[in-house]
């Protein structure tokens, strides 16, 4: 016993020591411990972020050096305190509780004293740094912008938040990322990759040099360019006209999709969102719930397309070979339904197709919607085909766009309204507004830039989008260069943009002609109610345009949507007919009808539901 | 003696597994100390370089130790015990603080400590009285003149203080128990650090409960035939509740904050999270470090000289007590269980060795030997691996430190002198 107790002993420590390291080495470790070893630091290297380009090749979104000034507390030593404030432009005091925020923080790290200091500063700054141990400036890129317009479609970058972190291994707290639009949509291309090196640090969180001489580390992947199919010109005009109106303009070049314009009104100078006052102006943006600067109506407003819907009902009716061209339909100024008649306000009489557009005849659309559903045994029946003739032209659906937002519109099915009426307790005569563009049917101003332009491609078009090329390599997503064809055929277009021409000559837009271009377009005006305090209150019409230019080789179709506008040319169609000669002549020859563009405001029409007096809507007032 | 058969005799398993460990020591303290622009292993401005030197003077110490006359050792036992304890004294006047302790003397190229050499002289010492054939042990007043040759040193060494090496002197109990200080005494032992630790984890009235339950059962399971009176049974309960009763005492009046927060640290006293965190941050900051290091050298270690916390210097006192964390981090499980089974086989030679000893004073000498580096062995791994409070006491061969190698060596090898003179001590 006492022989063996000291072996036992000795035996004994073996086992427990064996055991205790069993359960640190093996059953507690983890092989990513590098994540968390406090001995590595990793040290990221920041590539500059792609620039963005119009689709003339024109810069809109560059990068801006920044100057932060940092400090290492421990290493300053005494200075001109005064002087050096006077540098930074800066109070004493407010340098005070900033160095000492500093030293809380880390006497051994650096912190930032004053970030994105302005070229004149650093120039001044830079000459007397190194009378200033401790202190030195840093070098950061920010998103510079070589136009005031296109807020919507570029996008800003801002810090990642919790979900990006917890969803993208990537990014590290503190960086910077898209957050909407093509920042966004093209974020992985636009910023390339971090570069990273592993820092091997002491307990003092000071570097002592490269972690295994630096195998682990990686050089920075440089950010791409991209060219955008905007037309900066464009846009920039269109931005400008819309100043004063809400509502949201999209043009698109029928042969290629591509998006040319996109405006959505009012917006915001891209520039605001950048740098030191970005936090403070996106408060207040992102606080204006009554115009919404920050909401893209251009692809997220959903309304009643009103009249232009009528082109496809009548296109519908030629397609089922209901009516043709020469049928028609009287109109008492106005169509009953039942015992109730609707207005109308063509002017009444026997209208066949091409009156019909031109004037825009209620009562012809209600007679095409009617024969449609006729054609068929069931309402169901009919509701199926018409709901697939209008969803071919990319309406009630999501577009496919390379835009990180939309909104799908709405082309109401069967479902719909069995839901809401009940199943057999409605018929074509009881949605018959939709006929009109009014009704159930919603859809954002993209859709109704695109299904003009596939009316201008003849029942066909390419999938909107923004992307013209990225970096040199000129190839885009496939799927931006396939036509997508609509359920109508050819022929059917020919009588219809026929009528959309007379538009011009004999109908509703025959004040806004454009000199020398053939346009076809529609005029719509749009119903439109709000609540207020749980009040419905009717607001003056909305004032909406679809056309395209030139009628037999079409450069550009467009849908101009604007709230409270009220009749059909009165905003929306001077402003496309504005558009289109900007877009295809450069310059504009009619300078007084720009000029009152450019100066009329809908600020009282906005204000008037929320005055709290009594008032009128639909006056003509200019 | 002297002649050529020395190096014969002497044990070469014990030598090798020596020059190992001294050796996987050395490459762990170069690995802490080594810096990027690093120069020659030899630099003696380095902690590598010094320890080469220091191992080199073990060296002379060996060569010294061996030619010396066996005999020697055992007549002027007394002689080393006597000067230890006047250099122990000593150091009091004349000693120099190093990091708050006042336990070394400067003699300018090296810093000598007293409780080191203390170490050698009272293993001797207790060799030489126990093996007097007039010492019996069994008997009180023997028990008492060892238990003084022990603890002499140890109180003096705790004020310096280093209630580390003052612990160590405790080692030697194992010399006594096995020459026949009856085992009990050991049962005694642990019995009062079972109750020191239950009443802080407890308190007073939980373990007197549990000793009132546990001695009912004993009687109510215990065989019939079996008498045992009640009086000595009450007595032991009554005397354990009063240690119990002091250990509060103890702890609140006698201890520091920092020894009290060790505790609390190691027992899972403190139930407060937060002052936990403090508390481990703060007293517990070594073990931490020390711990994770180990833990994040997982299986294989991250390879020599590619530990990040090794070289990032997290681990506070890495290269002396904290040795051990480097072979952690660096060379993983394999390495540590390694370095235990080298130890392990190391002790349980010289253990085999002791016994085979003709003379008494060899082998008692040669336990001696062995308790102080098992206990060194156990205190300093069992802190590092965080199963021990915080002691701060050297990982023999392997800590940086230059009294510390060479005593330990001297330690070693006037035994292993002893040994090879085993066949002549008989006669």
């Amino acid at each position: 016993m006492k022989k063996l107790l000291l072996s036992s002993v000795v035996v004994l420590i073996g086992f427990t020591f064996i055991g205790r390291l069993s359960y640190l080495q093996l059953f507690r470790f983890s092989p990513d411990q590098i994540l968390d070893d406090p001995a590595i630091k990793k040290v990221y290297d920041y590539p500059e972020r792609g620039y963005i380009y119009d689709r003339d090749g024109k810069l809109l979104v560059g990068n801006q050096p920044a100057y932060d000034v940092m400090v290492i507390p421990r290493e300053v030593k005494p200075l001109d305190t005064l002087e050096f404030c006077g540098l930074l432009g800066i109070e004493k005091a407010e340098f005070m509780s900033k160095m000492e925020k500093a030293r809380i923080y880390s006497p051994r790290l650096p912190s930032v004293l004053v970030p994105q200091l302005s070229k004149e500063d650093y120039a001044r700054l830079q000459e007397k740094m190194r009378h200033y141990t401790g202190f030195y400036i840093q070098k950061r890129s920010l998103r510079y912008y070589n136009t005031k317009s296109a807020a919507n479609v570029l996008g800003y970058i801002s810090e990642v938040n919790e979900w990006d972190l917890k969803n993208n291994p990537y990014y590290v707290a503190g960086e910077l990322k898209g957050t909407t639009g093509i920042e966004q949509q093209y974020e992985e291309i636009l910023r390339g990759r971090k570069g990273v090196k592993h820092i091997q640090k002491d307990r003092f969180n000071r570097d002592i040099g490269p972690y295994k001489e630096g195998k682990l580390d990686t050089l920075p992947e440089q950010g791409k360019e991209i060219h955008i199919t905007l037309d900066k010109v464009l846009q920039e005009y269109g931005e400008k006209l819309m100043h004063g109106k809400r509502g949201g303009i999209v043009a698109i070049e029928p042969k290629s999709g591509e998006i040319l314009a996109m405006i959505s009104g009012p917006t915001y100078d891209p520039s605001l969102l950048v740098g030191r006052k970005r936090s403070r102006n996106y408060s207040k943006l992102h606080y204006d719930t009554i115009s919404k600067p920050t909401w893209d109506r251009s692809i997220l407003a959903q309304q009643s397309p009103g009249s232009p819907f009528k082109i496809l009902n009548a296109l519908v009716g030629l397609q089922e070979g209901v009516v043709d061209a020469n049928t028609k339909f009287k109109c008492y100024h106005g169509f009953y339904v039942g015992n109730t008649l609707r207005g109308c306000h063509c002017g009444g009489g026997a209208r066949d197709l091409n009156p019909g557009i031109y004037k825009s005849c209620n009562a012809y659309f209600a007679g095409v919607f009617r024969k449609i559903f006729d054609k068929y045994e069931t309402t169901d029946e009919g509701m199926d085909v018409w709901e697939k003739h209008m969803k071919s032209f990319g309406l009630g659906n999501f577009l496919g766009t390379d835009l990180p937002t939309g909104a799908p519109g709405r082309i109401p099915d069967k479902a719909f309204y069995d839901k809401w009426y009940g199943d057999g307790r409605w018929a074509a005569s009881t949605i018959i507004s939709n006929s009109i563009g009014q009704g159930e049917i919603a859809a954002t101003p993209l859709q109704l830039a695109n299904m003009t332009a596939a009316i201008a491609n003849r029942g066909y078009f390419y999938t909107p989008h923004v992307i013209k090329s990225v970096g040199n390599n000129g190839t885009i997503d496939p799927k931006f260069t396939e036509p997508r064809y609509t359920t109508i055929d050819r022929k059917h277009f020919d009588p219809v943009i026929e009528g959309m021409r007379n538009v011009y000559h004999y109908g509703t837009a025959r004040w806004v002609t454009v000199p020398d271009i053939e346009i076809a377009g529609k005029t719509g005006t749009v119903e439109n109610f709000i609540r207020v305090d749980g009040e419905r209150m009717q607001l003056t019409d909305h004032s909406v345009f679809v056309a395209f230019a030139p009628v037999d080789n079409p450069q550009i179709a467009l849908a101009v949507y604007i709230e409270n506008g009220y009749y059909g040319s009165r905003y929306a169609g001077h402003i496309a007919s504005l558009l289109i000669e900007k877009y295809l002549k450069g310059e504009i020859t009619r300078k007084d009808l720009e000029k009152r563009m450019l100066e009329k405001t809908l600020e009282h029409e906005y204000a008037k539901p929320y005055s709290g007096e009594p008032f009128k809507i639909n006056e003509y007032v200019w | 003696m002297f002649g050529k058969g020395l190096f014969g005799r002497l044990d070469w398993v014990t030598v090798i597994l020596y020059a190992l460990l001294v050796f996987i020591g050395w490459i762990n303290i170069y690995s802490t100390s080594v810096e990027e622009t690093h120069t020659s292993i030899f630099d003696f401005s380095t902690l590598y370089g010094k320890q080469i030197f220091f191992i080199g003077l073990a060296t002379l110490g060996i060569i010294f130790v061996l030619f010396v006359e066996s005999h020697f050792f055992e007549r002027f036992a007394s002689i080393f015990y006597i000067v230890s304890i006047v250099l122990l004294l000593g150091v009091f006047l004349f000693g120099k603080t190093i990091a708050g302790a006042t336990s070394w003397y400067d003699l300018g190229f090296f810093n000598f400590q007293p409780s080191e050499l203390a170490k050698v002289s009272t293993s001797l010492a207790l060799a030489k009285f126990l093996s007097d054939i007039q010492t019996d042990i069994r008997t009180g007043k023997h028990q008492l003149y060892a238990l003084i040759i022990i603890l002499l040193p140890a109180v003096l060494i705790l004020p310096q203080p280093d209630p580390g090496s003052s612990l160590i002197y405790f080692s030697l109990f194992f010399v006594l128990f096995r020459e026949g200080f009856p085992i009990y005494y050991l049962g005694i032992l642990i019995f009062a650090v079972v109750l020191f630790a239950t009443t802080l984890m407890f308190g007073t009235v939980w373990v007197t409960i549990a000793l009132i339950i546990l001695t009912l059962l004993f009687y109510t399971f215990k065989k019939a035939s079996v008498k045992i009176p009640i009086l000595p049974v009450v007595g032991v309960i009554v005397i354990s509740i009063l240690f119990s009763l002091s250990v509060n005492f103890v702890f609140e009046n006698v201890f520091e904050q920092r020894h009290r927060d060790r505790f609390a640290l190691w027992l899972s006293l403190e139930k407060d999270e937060g002052k936990l965190d403090e508390i481990r941050k703060t007293i517990g900051y070594n073990t931490y470090q020390s711990e994770k290091a180990i833990e994040s050298g997982g299986f294989t270690g991250k390879g020599f000289l590619e530990g990040t916390r090794t070289k990032g210097d997290f681990v506070p006192e890495q290269h002396t007590d904290y040795i051990f964390s480097s072979v952690g981090e660096e060379w993983g499980f394999l390495g540590t269980t390694t370095v235990i089974l080298l130890f392990s086989l190391f002790f349980l030679r010289l253990i085999y060795i002791a016994e085979r000893q003709k003379s008494d004073f060899s082998r008692m000498y040669g336990y001696g030997v062995i308790s102080i580096l098992v206990f060194h062995y156990f205190i300093n791994v069992g802190m590092v691996i965080g199963l021990l409070p915080t002691i701060g006491v050297p990982l023999p061969f392997f800590s940086y430190g230059g009294s510390g190698l060479i005593f330990f060596t001297m330690l070693l090898f006037v035994f292993l002198k002893l040994d090879s003179n085993r066949l002549k001590d008989g006669i």
